[in-house]
């Protein structure tokens, strides 16, 4: 057990390294999806929405939005891949099969897979960041750190992801997580609307769902960079997603090895 | 029990030992209680119906499927500890397509070999010999969705290569295959064979296990209904010769009866007789009392001993 983390650590890059040489040959294809739908929520919602909606805070609605979007593209994109890429290749392909044939865990390739995800999110988010950048609405230097934490929400909801994969009997199972657990967290995790104001019962809603605090960290750090009140929420999500990585991979064993 | 062999006093004889193995999934048992080694060198095939067991057995050798009961040691390791020392001598055929389809045929041999912890030059050089091997060369930038089936087969048993295993498991290694695809793949078996490569394999192909394998276990209903070489397993339950007959009028009852009288032992299925012989020279004897008859005279086989062994009913 002593060699345990540096032998999970290898297998979860080994396997991280078979997606990403699968993802390479069509990856104009996959930027496409990765890329261009938060850029167009950034144009319709930031430019066109906003031009009606009053400053929040002293900032315009655009630099409201932008780091909700970040967190909010991180999500889905990991999501998506742990979901409609993971399943595809724990059942139809067999590639799970095949590669826990090998000196690979189970462990390792949920780790792999779900680090894979995060990946793609830190891909996701690092191109709002650069239109961001651009726009000027980047001023902290603390703005690099949305990068890592983009990371952590890919693995986070990669993780969730991938437990519903576990449970999942056909591709159709994933429309209730995109409505129910996804959708939830798009639309009423505080990336479009600040959570001020709304009644008690709404405001605690939010902070049940986990990516109310990744939104919450993205602007703090796009913003002004740390304040003391944020390392609660940074342990809130640190927690969660420990805790849903432990889940997942526990339940991709059950189903894997009978 | 084949105890009692001259490899049998030597741990280090047997690649794999089982003793008891049993797993069941609810109340139904899919393997009860079987033993056997796979000693160094040799080639063991499991033959048996669909639903024997064949598939339950590999997948708990190659720690897919968790042991349920009695003891499994894999290079003299058990199962339950050693998963990651065992599967990385290990190398597997499936019996499902298993080739990462979102890879060409040279990376899906790369990538593999990458999971076993093979540098980088070693995978590039591995990957040429067996695509030459496998005669895949010149399919290695192709996509695996433009392989045939026989073309995938023998990319799966190139990437089961690609670590130099010390035990090579195959689960069906030709089912739907064409015959010239199937010999193709027979071939390369018989090759790594000669090369010394120790082999597990399961088939319900008569042919593949008399070609290919040192010594079978014919498997049922997840026991162990009959061991030995192919030879002597036909010897031991058919005999030599059979003559096969499909009677027809009334007046082939008689060259029935003379069958009978001079077979060994005598087995109906539907219309038609089966006469085995353990003498030759019986059955030689016999023919000219059957003319009128439809009949062949054939050798004995091991689908003879399959089908005597394991029933004639449907298993699906």
């Amino acid at each position: 057990m002593t060699v345990f983390p540096f032998e999970w650590i290898r297998g979860a890059i080994r396997v991280w390294q078979r997606d990403y040489e699968s993802w390479k040959d069509f990856a104009t294809a996959s930027l496409v999806g990765t890329v261009a739908e938060p850029i167009m929520f950034f144009l319709a919602m930031g430019f066109g929405l906003g031009r009606f909606v009053e400053p929040i805070g002293g900032q315009s609605y655009l630099a409201f939005l932008a780091p909700g979007l970040v967190a909010a593209t991180a999500m889905n994109t990991a999501a998506f891949e742990t979901t409609f890429g993971s399943f595809t290749r724990l059942t139809e392909q067999h590639t799970y099969e095949a590669i826990v044939k090998t000196p690979i865990s189970v462990g390792e390739i949920v780790a792999g897979d779900i680090f894979w995800a995060a990946s793609k999110s830190v891909l996701g988010a690092g191109v709002i960041l650069a239109i961001m950048a651009a726009l000027g609405l980047l001023t902290s230097s603390w703005a690099l750190a949305a990068l890592p934490l983009a990371f952590v929400i890919g693995v986070l909801f990669g993780a969730l992801g991938m437990a519903w994969t576990a449970l999942a009997p056909s591709y159709t199972f994933f429309n209730y997580f995109f409505t129910l657990v996804i959708g939830a967290q798009f639309l009423f995790g505080g990336v479009f609307f600040p959570l001020t104001g709304l009644p008690v019962w709404a405001v605690w809603t939010a902070w049940c769902l986990p990516l109310t605090h990744a939104v919450f960290l993205m602007r703090a750090l796009v913003n002004e960079g740390p304040e003391p009140g944020l390392w609660v929420h940074a342990a809130v999500l640190g927690v969660i997603t420990i805790a849903i990585f432990l889940v997942a991979s526990r339940l991709i064993r059950r189903r894997l090895i009978r | 029990m084949d105890g009692g062999g001259p490899d049998a006093g030597e741990p280090d004889a047997a690649l794999v030992r089982a003793r008891g193995l049993s797993k069941s999934y609810g109340a139904e048992p899919v393997v009860d209680g079987i033993d056997f080694e796979v000693r160094k060198g040799e080639c063991l095939g499991f033959l048996g119906p669909n639903g024997a067991g064949k598939t339950t057995t590999i997948n708990m050798i190659t720690c897919f499927v968790r042991v349920g009961s009695g003891s499994l040691e894999v290079f003299g390791r058990s199962v339950e500890s050693g998963a990651r020392e065992i599967k990385r001598r290990l190398g597997v055929v499936s019996q499902e397509n298993t080739l990462d389809p979102d890879l060409t045929v040279r990376k899906n041999l790369w990538v593999f070999g990458r999971y076993f912890g093979l540098p980088a030059g070693e995978r590039r050089r591995r990957s040429d010999e067996l695509l030459a091997f496998v005669q895949l060369d010149e399919k290695r930038d192709a996509h695996i969705r433009h392989l045939s089936g026989g073309m995938r087969r023998r990319l799966t048993l190139a990437r089961a290569l690609i670590s130099s295993p010390e035990l090579l498991v195959l689960d069906e290694p030709t089912t739907g295959l064409d015959p010239q695809a199937r010999h193709l793949v027979w071939q390369k078996l018989r090759a790594l064979k000669r090369a010394g490569v120790t082999m597990l394999l399961t088939t319900h192909y008569m042919e593949e296990a008399e070609q290919l394998c040192d010594r079978l276990l014919i498997l049922d209903r997840g026991r162990i209904v009959a061991r030995g070489t192919p030879a002597g397993l036909i010897a031991e339950h058919i005999g030599a010769e059979v003559i096969e007959c499909y009677p027809g009028a009334e007046r082939d009852v008689a060259a029935i009866a003379a069958l009978a009288a001079a077979a060994d032992h005598v087995e109906r299925a539907g219309d038609e007789v089966y006469g085995f012989f353990r003498d030759p020279a019986a059955a030689r004897a016999l023919l000219p009392s059957l003319s009128g008859l439809e009949f062949v005279h054939r050798r004995a086989t091991l689908e003879d001993v399959f089908l005597k062994l394991t029933g004639r009913e449907l298993r699906d």
